[in-house]
């Protein structure tokens, strides 16, 4: 019975942890007394969220959709500059400083530029959830083709394998891994991107929508906000680590294949 | 001798040739070997030994056309090595089978990129795969065709390894250290394995290794390297009769043989 409670435990472990944060929270601020456009209790931001469940669905859909549009953008541009890197010294040497002085901008500052390109609203959402969230799917995807063992390319081009030949046979197989990977990490900062764009321009979105609430001291709301915010979040990271145990099962052997 | 493209066919049946080849991999760089001169024939199993460093694995880079010589030239055919040869098997220490495919596919990859299998895998796969399970089964490997790699011990993976490389049935069959990794049972019945499967249907063997025993048990012609710069010190012909069973591996004839090239590292390090 004993070893049964542990297993119990370690299987619902966020759960549980996450019911105690937000006892404690809840006894905080009814025992401290705080006020509620300071800080609201689980409880009040519950009851804002249900209260005004239809404008927020409709404020999430629209972050929803910028961030996964932002994303495939990302997903796709990522995977060929990766390819492009990780196959071609050259494009590395030239692209790589340019890449990585254009990732150290903060993307809050690139907002007002897109705004004045593309007006306010879906478009720059979209281009900053892409641009934050493209890098980390680049440089993963060159890393997995870049450490190819020169080995298997040794055995491979005394074969007479072309350098298509290598890519398509060893080099993006391999590199599935190290993309599933930075799948988890792009969403994420999507994410963060597409409500940086909405907060500071747009009349769309959860971004905005914690905007407005703030402004009017709607502590309740933005609460509220936040969390929907975590949920996508969570639920987009899981849905890609499902998809990276599903199709990269030969890479993380070590914890779910049988052993003979 | 000829020099340049092509090479006089007088000799007989020479099918890889160095001639007073050297290499260095930086211009002006240090050489890694010098001054190599040799000359395999058809279906001939040389080994090369040497100590660590001595450019053992750079020869095998030089006739698979991977690397260039600085000077010199190697044949294959009569005819100059320029650019990475099509039909060569290679086998390595490590076994380097794809994480992703079973021991079957893993076998019959160079089946999807060498030609004229290449272009007849569509129409032919069903044949092809009856090929490799044959191969498959004649090292050893029936029952593991559709597991994958990390379910192999190092000894099977290395089995799959050999399969990979002999599946296209490639003229010259590289090796280097393909055993190395392995414990002595395993690797012994490895070479009676690779024995049987060169006496089978020869083809050229070329095997880069440390093991004195391996080399001598193996081969019918041994060289012996020294250390960086490499050359050839010494060529040996092993006139042990074949097939060979693991029991001549204890008779005095052979741990002669070993002496002998043993003797001759032995002053490599004295120098």
């Amino acid at each position: 019975m004993a070893f049964n409670r542990r297993k119990f435990m370690i299987r619902n472990a966020s759960w549980m942890l996450m019911v105690v944060l937000l006892l404690l929270w809840e006894i905080l601020c009814i025992g401290l007394q705080v006020p509620e456009y300071l800080f609201p209790a689980p409880s009040a931001v519950w009851s804002a969220g249900i209260e005004r469940w239809e404008p927020i669905m409709l404020h999430a859909w629209q972050t929803f959709f910028t961030t996964v549009v932002g994303f495939a953008i990302a997903v796709g541009v990522g995977v060929l500059l990766g390819v492009a890197v990780g196959t071609y010294p050259i494009v590395y040497k030239a692209l790589y400083p340019l890449l990585v002085g254009f990732n150290s901008i903060p993307k809050v500052a690139f907002v007002p530029v897109l705004v004045v390109w593309f007006g306010i609203g879906t478009v720059p959402a979209i281009l900053t959830a892409f641009l934050i969230s493209f890098f980390p799917i680049l440089v993963n995807v060159a890393t997995g083709l870049a450490t190819l063992e020169p080995e298997l390319e040794d055995v491979l081009r005394s074969l007479g394998a072309t350098k298509r030949d290598i890519l398509r046979k060893v080099g993006l197989p391999r590199a599935l891994p190290y993309f599933f990977a930075s799948l988890k990490v792009a969403i994420t900062l999507a994410f963060v991107g597409s409500v940086i764009s909405e907060t500071v321009a747009s009349n769309k979105g959860i971004g905005y929508l914690m905007m407005a609430a703030s402004s009017s001291m709607d502590m309740a709301l933005v609460f509220a906000g936040l969390i929907v915010i975590g949920v996508m979040g969570v639920v987009m990271y899981e849905l890609f680590a499902w998809m990276e145990k599903r199709f990269t099962r030969w890479a993380n052997r070590g914890s779910n294949s049988v052993a003979i | 001798m000829g020099s340049g493209l092509y090479r006089n066919w007088g000799e007989s049946m020479e099918f890889v040739t160095f001639e007073q080849v050297s290499l260095a991999y930086e211009e002006g760089g240090p050489l890694a070997i010098r001054d190599i001169s040799l000359s395999v024939k058809k279906n001939e199993f040389i080994a090369v030994v040497g100590p660590s460093g001595c450019g053992k694995s750079t020869l095998m880079k030089l006739v698979s056309g991977l690397s260039e010589p600085t000077s010199g030239y190697v044949y294959m055919n009569g005819r100059q090595i320029s650019g990475p040869q099509k039909c060569i098997g290679m086998a390595f220490q490590a076994s380097n089978l794809l994480p992703w495919r079973t021991t079957l596919e893993n076998v019959m990859l160079p089946l999807e990129i060498v030609q004229p299998y290449r272009s007849q895998m569509r129409k032919q796969r069903k044949y092809f795969e009856e090929m490799a399970r044959a191969l498959i089964a004649r090292v050893g490997l029936s029952g593991w065709e559709d597991k994958y790699p990390w379910e192999l011990s190092g000894g099977m993976q290395q089995r799959a390894s050999i399969c990979r490389a002999l599946i296209h049935k490639p003229e010259l069959l590289m090796l280097d250290e393909p055993f190395g990794a392995l414990d002595a049972f395993t690797r012994e019945e490895l070479w009676c394995m690779l024995q049987d499967l060169w006496q089978e249907q020869p083809f050229t063997v070329v095997l880069v290794t440390h093991d004195l025993r391996e080399a001598v048990f193996l081969a019918d012609t041994v060289y012996v390297m020294s250390k960086g710069p490499g050359e050839i010190l010494v060529k040996r012909d092993i006139d042990i009769p074949r097939p060979r069973s693991l029991d001549d591996t204890y008779t005095e004839h052979f741990a002669s043989q070993v002496h002998v090239l043993r003797d001759h590292i032995g002053a490599i390090r004295k120098h």
